[in-house]
C-alpha cells in the first residue's frame, strides 16, 4: 500500500471529480481499499466518458474494424491502411469543449493532439482537414468563434508546415453555446516500421519527450469533455492549455528520427489525462506494469503535487519505451532538436502502475482496473415522439422567385465559398497537394513515384449533415458515408477506409441514446456497402447548452485512393462544348434540406430511400469515368440541390452552361439527397458512353441556364453566381 | 554545382526546397549549427517558422551560427536565396534591405499570385526575361514588406526590386507591390512568394523552377536540361 | 489622460514565445537570465481611466491566459 496511503480524500470527493458512488465502490472493492489522492486522479480521468468511452463502447461495436488493406485498426494511436506501398494513417478528434471555452487555443491545441496521434505511428503529418460548427453568424458569438478556431487551426497547422487541405463547415443554432472543432490527419509512414504503443521488456525505461509539465487543464478530461457546458464556464477557465507548434515540430522531426534509427520500442502521445493515460495505456496494451517517478518529470512550476503531473495535460509531450542501451542514442537526438527528455520511468512485470516521488511510493494501481474494468453502461434509447430540434428562424419566403433563391442559397453562409477560411491555411506545403481546397470535391495528394514512373495519390474527405441526422439518425449517417465516398469518386479515388467523430449530446438522455445507435447504425450500413473498415475515430458527448443538445453531428473522415495523380478532375467546368450529364439515382426531397431551413423548417421528416446498389453504381461510374479521362469535371450534388450544384460548377470553372431538366420546381431545383447525385462534364461521345449518364446540356455562355420541358426557364450571369458564392462568409469574418 | 538549403528548427519548407534545387543540381540540408559553407556554391535560405517566429519572424533564428557563414559568403559574392521565412532572416540580418510586417489583413494568406520579374540580372532570375510573369505560390502571415521612402527610392533607383506582385496580387500589403529585393551587389535575393512550391504542373505551376535554373546558369553557363 | 497597458502571460500559462527567447540568449553570450516572458504593450489615452479595467478584460487583454496592468501617466 501507497505511504501516502494515509490522507483519503473518499467518496464525496470521487463524486465531485464526476465519479458516480457506484463507481467509486467498484474502485475500492477493485483496489481492496479506498484509493489516494493520486490514485483517486487517475481513475476519475481513466474512468471518465472521455476516455472510457462508458456510454458508447458497446454502441460502438456495431462498427466493421476489418478490411483487407488495413495495416492498423482500432486501439492504436490512429488507423493506417495501405497504399502503394506506403501506411497511410488517419483519424479523426473533437477538441469541442476546450474550444467553446476559448476557440484559439483550443482548436489550436486540437489540431496538435490529433498530429501527435499521427506522429505516434512514426508517421510523418502530411495533411489536415478540420469540420467545424457554429451558431448562426448573425451572432457575434460565433463570428467570434468562427474567427478565433479558424486562426487557431491555421496558427498550428501553418507553423508545424503541415499543409490543410480540406474541411467543412456548418452553421445552425443547436451549436450557438455548443461549437464543435474536429480535426483529422493524415500521415505517411514505411508499413514496416508502424511503431505500436504497447510497452513491452522488463526492464526497458520509460522516456517522457518534449515539453515541460504545468498545470495545463488539470482535470480537463473529466471536467471538460464529459459533462453539459454551465453557466458558470468561467471557473473552468483556469486549464486552458496552451499551444507551441514550434516545439511540436521538434517532436516531430526527432520522433521520426528515433524511428528510423530504430531506438524506440513504444511510443505513445500525452493527450487528455496526460501522463495517467498514456502510461496506462502502454502498460495495458503490453501487458505488463510501469514505475513512474514524478519526481524526475521536469516541471514549469515548482511546487506541482504528484496527482497534478500525473494528470496534466501540457500539451506537445510523448512518452516512449526504450531499451536501457538505447537511451543515450535517444538523447543524443533530443537534444539535437534541443527537446527534453527524461528517464522517469522503467518497464515492470506487476502489471500495476506504481507512481514514486522519488522513493516514497504515491500511488499503486492494478493496470487492467484503470484501463478495463471501468464500467460500460447500456443506453436506454427511445423514439423521441416528436421532433427535438426548434424550427430555424426563416430567411427566405416560402414562394420565391427561382434565380433569387438560387442566389439566396449559394451566398448563404453554409453553401458560400470556404476560400476566406482556406486561404488562412497552407495548403502546399509539402509539395503533395495535387489538388487543394475549392479545386475539387476532394483533396488530392500525390505519393512517391512506382517502378514506372507514375505518382499514385491518396484522396481525402471528411463530411456530415447534422440536419439531416437529426431528421433520421440511421439514414442521415449513411448519407454522410456515401456523401464521402462521393467526394471521393469525384476525384477518381476509390474508399479505403473510414474515421468518425460523434459528436452527441447528452447519452443518458434516452433521444440521444437513440440518435447515438441509430447514427451508428447507419455509419456500418455504409462501411458494409462500401466494404471499407472504421480504422478509429473519437466520440464526444454531452454536447448540450442550456438550449438543448446539438444536431446529432457523426463527421466522417476518407481516404481513397487513386492509381494517377496526374489523372483526376476539378469541381468547375473547364472550358466550353463540353457535355453536361448527371449520374446516379438522385431523387431529392426538401427534407432537412438547406432550402427547408433557410424557409425556418425544422429538421424533420422522411428522408430520400437509398437504393445502395445503384448509388454504389453510380459513385464507380464517376470514378471509372475521371480515372478514364472521359469525365472533366465531376461534382457530387449536395447541400441546395442541383441548381447549387449547376452554380457552383460555374463559379467554380471559366464557362456558363445551359440545361434542361423535366421540372423547374423547387424539389427538383434545390432538393437534397446527398451522395446519391453527380453533375459531370466531358468531351460528348465519352460522357454518353458513361454507364447511367443522362445528358442534360452543355457547357458554354455567361451565364448558367436551365430549363425544363415546357421551356420554362432561369438565367443567372456566372458573374453573379461568383459574386454571391464569394461573399457568402466573408462577411462574417473582420 | 551544389546548392546548400539551411535548416533550422521549425523550418517547414525547407525539404520542399531541397527538392526543388535537387532538379537543377546536388542539393544538400546545411543544419543550423554547421558554419562551413565550402563545399556548396549557392545557398537557399527556405521557408517556415524557425523558432516558431517567437519575437518577430527570423529575429532567433539570424544570430544561428550558419547565418554568421552565409553572411561571409554573401559578402564574398555568393549566390543567396531567402523564401519567404528566409527573406524575413535575412532582412533581420541586414543582408537585404527592408523588413516584413505582418499582412494588412492580420490574416495568413495562402493564395497563388503573379509575380513580375523587374531585375533579370541577379544569380536567381538569370533564366527570366525582364517583366516575365510568373505563377508561384504565396502564404504568409508576415510578408508586408515595408522600407521607409527614401530606402525605397534608392532600391528603385539602383534596380534593387527584383519582384513585384502583379497589379491587383498583393497579397500583404507591400510598399510598391514589391515581392522581392536584392542586396546592392544583387547576388542575395529573397522574396515572400514560394518558387520552390512552384517546379512541378501536377501540384499547380512549374514557374518557380526558373529561380532555380537561374542559379545554374548563372554558375555553370549551362540551360536547364 | 496617457495611458499604458502591459499584458503579459498568466502565471503557470505555458509562454512559447518567452521560453524561446530565453534558450536563444546563452548562444549570443548573455548569462545568469532567466523568466523570459513576452507580452505586449497598448499605449492609448482615454477620458475616464474607471473605463480600461473594462476595456481590458473585454478586449485587450484575454483573461484567460493573460494579466494585465494599467499604468496611468504620472504614476
Amino acid at each position: 500500500m501507497p505511504a501516502s496511503a494515509d490522507s483519503i480524500p473518499g467518496r464525496e470527493r470521487a463524486i465531485e471529480l464526476a465519479l458516480t458512488g457506484a463507481e467509486y465502490d467498484s474502485i475500492v472493492e477493485l483496489l481492496g481499499r479506498e484509493p489516494n489522492e493520486v490514485e483517486l486522479a487517475m481513475y476519475s480521468l481513466l474512468w471518465s466518458e472521455h476516455c472510457a468511452y462508458k456510454h458508447s463502447k458497446k454502441v460502438l461495436r456495431r462498427l466493421p474494424t476489418e478490411g483487407e488493406r488495413l495495416l492498423l485498426g482500432v486501439g492504436e494511436n490512429a488507423g493506417a491502411v495501405g497504399v502503394a506501398g506506403l501506411a497511410v494513417a488517419f483519424k479523426v478528434e473533437s477538441h469541442n469543449h476546450p474550444s467553446a471555452v476559448e476557440p484559439f487555443q483550443g482548436a489550436a491545441t486540437g489540431v496538435g493532439g490529433i498530429l501527435r496521434d499521427v506522429i505516434a505511428l512514426g508517421a510523418r503529418p502530411v495533411a489536415m482537414l478540420d469540420s467545424l460548427r457554429f451558431g448562426y453568424p448573425s451572432s457575434a458569438r460565433s463570428r467570434w468563434l468562427l474567427d478565433r478556431a479558424v486562426a487557431g487551426i491555421g496558427h498550428y497547422g501553418n507553423s508545424i508546415g503541415v499543409p490543410t487541405v480540406g474541411g467543412e463547415i456548418h452553421f445552425d443554432p443547436s451549436y450557438e453555446s455548443n461549437c464543435l472543432v474536429n480535426a483529422m490527419c493524415v500521415g505517411i509512414a514505411d508499413p514496416d516500421r508502424l511503431m505500436r504503443c504497447a510497452a513491452t521488456g522488463v526492464g526497458n525505461r520509460v522516456i517522457l519527450m518534449g515539453a515541460l509539465t504545468g498545470r495545463d487543464g488539470i482535470g480537463g478530461a473529466s471536467v471538460l469533455a464529459s459533462t453539459e457546458l454551465g453557466e458558470d464556464d468561467a471557473d473552468k477557465r483556469p486549464t486552458v492549455q496552451i499551444g507551441d507548434p514550434f516545439a511540436e515540430k521538434k517532436v516531430l522531426e526527432a520522433c521520426l528520427e528515433l524511428i528510423d534509427s530504430d531506438l524506440l520500442v513504444a511510443l505513445q502521445d500525452l493527450g487528455a489525462a496526460g501522463l495517467t493515460s498514456s502510461a496506462s495505456e502502454m502498460a495495458a496494451q503490453g501487458e505488463v506494469g510501469l514505475d513512474v517517478d514524478v519526481a524526475k518529470v521536469p516541471l514549469r512550476e515548482a511546487d506541482m503535487e504528484p496527482f497534478e503531473i500525473m494528470v496534466s495535460e501540457s500539451q506537445e509531450r510523448m512518452l516512449a519505451i526504450v531499451e536501457p542501451s538505447k537511451v543515450d542514442a535517444v538523447k543524443a537526438i533530443c537534444d539535437k532538436w534541443e527537446l527534453l527528455c527524461t528517464d522517469i520511468g522503467v518497464v515492470t512485470d506487476t502489471r500495476h502502475m506504481r507512481i514514486f516521488r522519488g522513493e516514497e511510493l504515491v500511488g499503486d494501481i492494478p493496470v487492467t482496473t484503470l484501463v478495463d474494468d471501468c464500467p460500460l453502461y447500456d443506453l436506454a434509447p427511445e423514439k423521441p415522439a416528436q421532433g427535438l430540434y426548434p424550427a430555424p428562424p426563416a430567411d427566405l419566403p416560402d414562394r420565391g422567385d427561382t434565380a433569387e433563391t438560387l442566389l439566396a442559397l449559394l451566398a448563404g453562409a453554409n453553401i458560400a465559398s470556404r476560400v476566406p477560411v482556406f486561404e488562412q491555411y497552407d495548403s502546399i506545403v509539402q509539395a503533395r497537394t495535387v489538388r487543394r481546397p475549392d479545386d475539387a470535391d476532394a483533396a488530392v495528394l500525390a505519393l512517391p513515384a512506382g517502378e514506372d514512373g507514375t505518382r499514385p495519390a491518396i484522396a481525402v474527405s471528411i463530411d456530415g449533415n447534422g440536419r439531416r441526422v437529426a431528421a433520421d439518425p440511421n439514414g442521415g449517417a449513411l448519407e454522410a458515408v456515401l456523401e464521402c465516398a462521393a467526394n471521393l469518386a469525384c476525384v477518381g479515388a476509390q474508399p479505403l477506409g473510414l474515421t468518425n467523430c460523434l459528436n452527441f449530446g447528452n447519452p443518458e438522455k434516452p433521444h440521444t441514446a437513440w440518435q447515438l445507435i441509430e447514427a451508428v447504425d447507419g455509419l456500418a450500413k455504409g462501411c458494409e456497402a462500401l466494404g471499407i473498415p472504421v480504422v478509429g475515430g473519437n466520440v464526444s458527448l454531452y454536447n448540450e447548452g442550456p438550449d438543448g443538445p446539438i444536431l446529432p453531428t457523426p463527421v466522417v473522415g476518407m481516404v481513397g485512393e487513386m492509381p494517377d495523380a496526374s489523372v483526376t478532375s476539378t469541381s468547375g467546368f473547364a472550358r466550353e462544348g463540353l457535355a453536361i450529364a448527371l449520374v446516379g439515382p438522385f431523387e431529392p426531397s426538401l427534407v432537412a434540406s438547406e432550402l427547408a431551413a433557410r424557409r425556418g423548417n425544422a429538421p424533420e421528416g422522411v428522408l430520400p430511400s437509398v437504393a445502395l446498389e445503384s448509388v454504389l453504381a453510380a459513385h464507380a461510374a464517376v470514378r471509372d469515368g475521371v480515372r478514364s479521362g472521359a469525365i472533366e469535371s465531376a461534382h457530387d450534388i449536395s447541400e441546395g440541390g442541383l441548381a447549387v450544384a449547376l452554380a457552383e460548377c460555374v463559379a467554380l470553372g471559366s464557362v456558363g452552361c445551359a440545361v434542361e431538366v423535366p421540372e423547374l420546381d423547387d424539389v427538383s431545383l434545390f432538393g437534397e439527397a446527398p451522395g446519391r447525385g453527380f453533375i459531370v462534364s466531358g468531351s460528348r461521345e465519352l460522357v454518353e458512353a458513361i454507364p447511367g449518364a443522362v445528358v442534360i446540356g452543355d457547357t458554354g455562355g455567361p451565364n448558367l441556364t436551365i430549363t425544363d420541358s415546357d421551356g420554362e426557364r432561369v438565367s443567372v450571369a456566372a458573374a453573379d453566381l461568383r459574386e454571391a458564392r464569394d461573399g457568402g462568409l466573408r462577411r462574417f469574418l473582420p | 554545382m551544389r546548392i546548400g538549403v539551411v535548416r533550422f528548427p521549425g523550418s517547414c519548407d525547407e525539404t520542399d526546397a531541397l527538392d526543388a534545387c535537387s532538379l537543377v543540381a546536388d542539393a544538400e540540408l546545411l543544419w543550423h549549427g554547421s558554419t562551413d559553407l565550402d563545399a556548396v556554391d549557392a545557398v537557399v535560405v527556405p521557408g517556415g517558422f524557425s523558432y516558431g517566429d517567437y519575437l518577430r519572424p527570423g529575429a532567433i533564428a539570424r544570430f544561428s551560427p550558419v547565418m554568421e557563414a552565409v553572411a561571409k559568403f554573401a559578402a564574398d559574392g555568393g549566390p543567396v536565396l531567402g523564401i519567404c521565412n528566409g527573406f524575413q532572416v535575412l532582412c533581420e540580418a541586414g543582408l537585404l534591405p527592408g523588413a516584413l510586417l505582418p499582412n494588412d489583413s492580420l490574416r495568413f494568406v495562402c493564395r497563388q499570385v503573379d509575380l513580375i520579374v523587374e531585375r533579370p540580372t541577379t544569380p536567381w532570375t538569370a533564366a527570366c526575361d525582364a517583366g516575365e510573369r510568373l505563377s508561384i505560390p504565396s502564404k504568409h502571415a508576415n510578408g508586408r514588406w515595408y522600407a521607409d521612402p527614401d530606402t525605397v527610392a534608392r532600391l528603385e533607383s539602383n534596380g534593387q526590386v527584383v519582384f513585384r506582385y502583379a497589379p491587383g496580387e498583393n497579397p500583404n500589403g507591400s510598399v510598391a507591390d514589391i515581392a522581392g529585393v536584392c542586396s546592392e551587389q544583387g547576388n542575395v535575393v529573397g522574396l515572400m512568394p514560394h518558387p520552390e512550391h512552384a517546379v512541378d504542373s501536377l501540384t499547380g505551376s512549374a514557374d518557380g523552377l526558373k529561380l532555380f535554373s537561374s542559379v545554374l546558369k548563372e554558375r555553370t553557363g549551362a540551360g536547364i536540361s | 489622460m496617457k495611458a499604458r497597458v502591459l499584458i503579459r502571460p498568466k502565471q503557470g500559462i505555458l509562454d512559447p514565445q518567452g521560453q524561446t527567447v530565453e534558450r536563444a540568449l546563452p548562444a549570443l553570450g548573455f548569462t545568469g537570465i532567466s523568466n523570459v516572458s513576452v507580452g505586449r504593450l497598448v499605449e492609448l489615452e482615454v477620458a475616464d481611466a474607471s473605463q480600461l479595467e473594462s476595456l481590458c478584460e473585454q478586449l485587450l487583454a484575454n483573461t484567460l491566459i493573460e494579466d494585465f496592468e494599467i499604468q496611468l501617466d504620472g504614476d
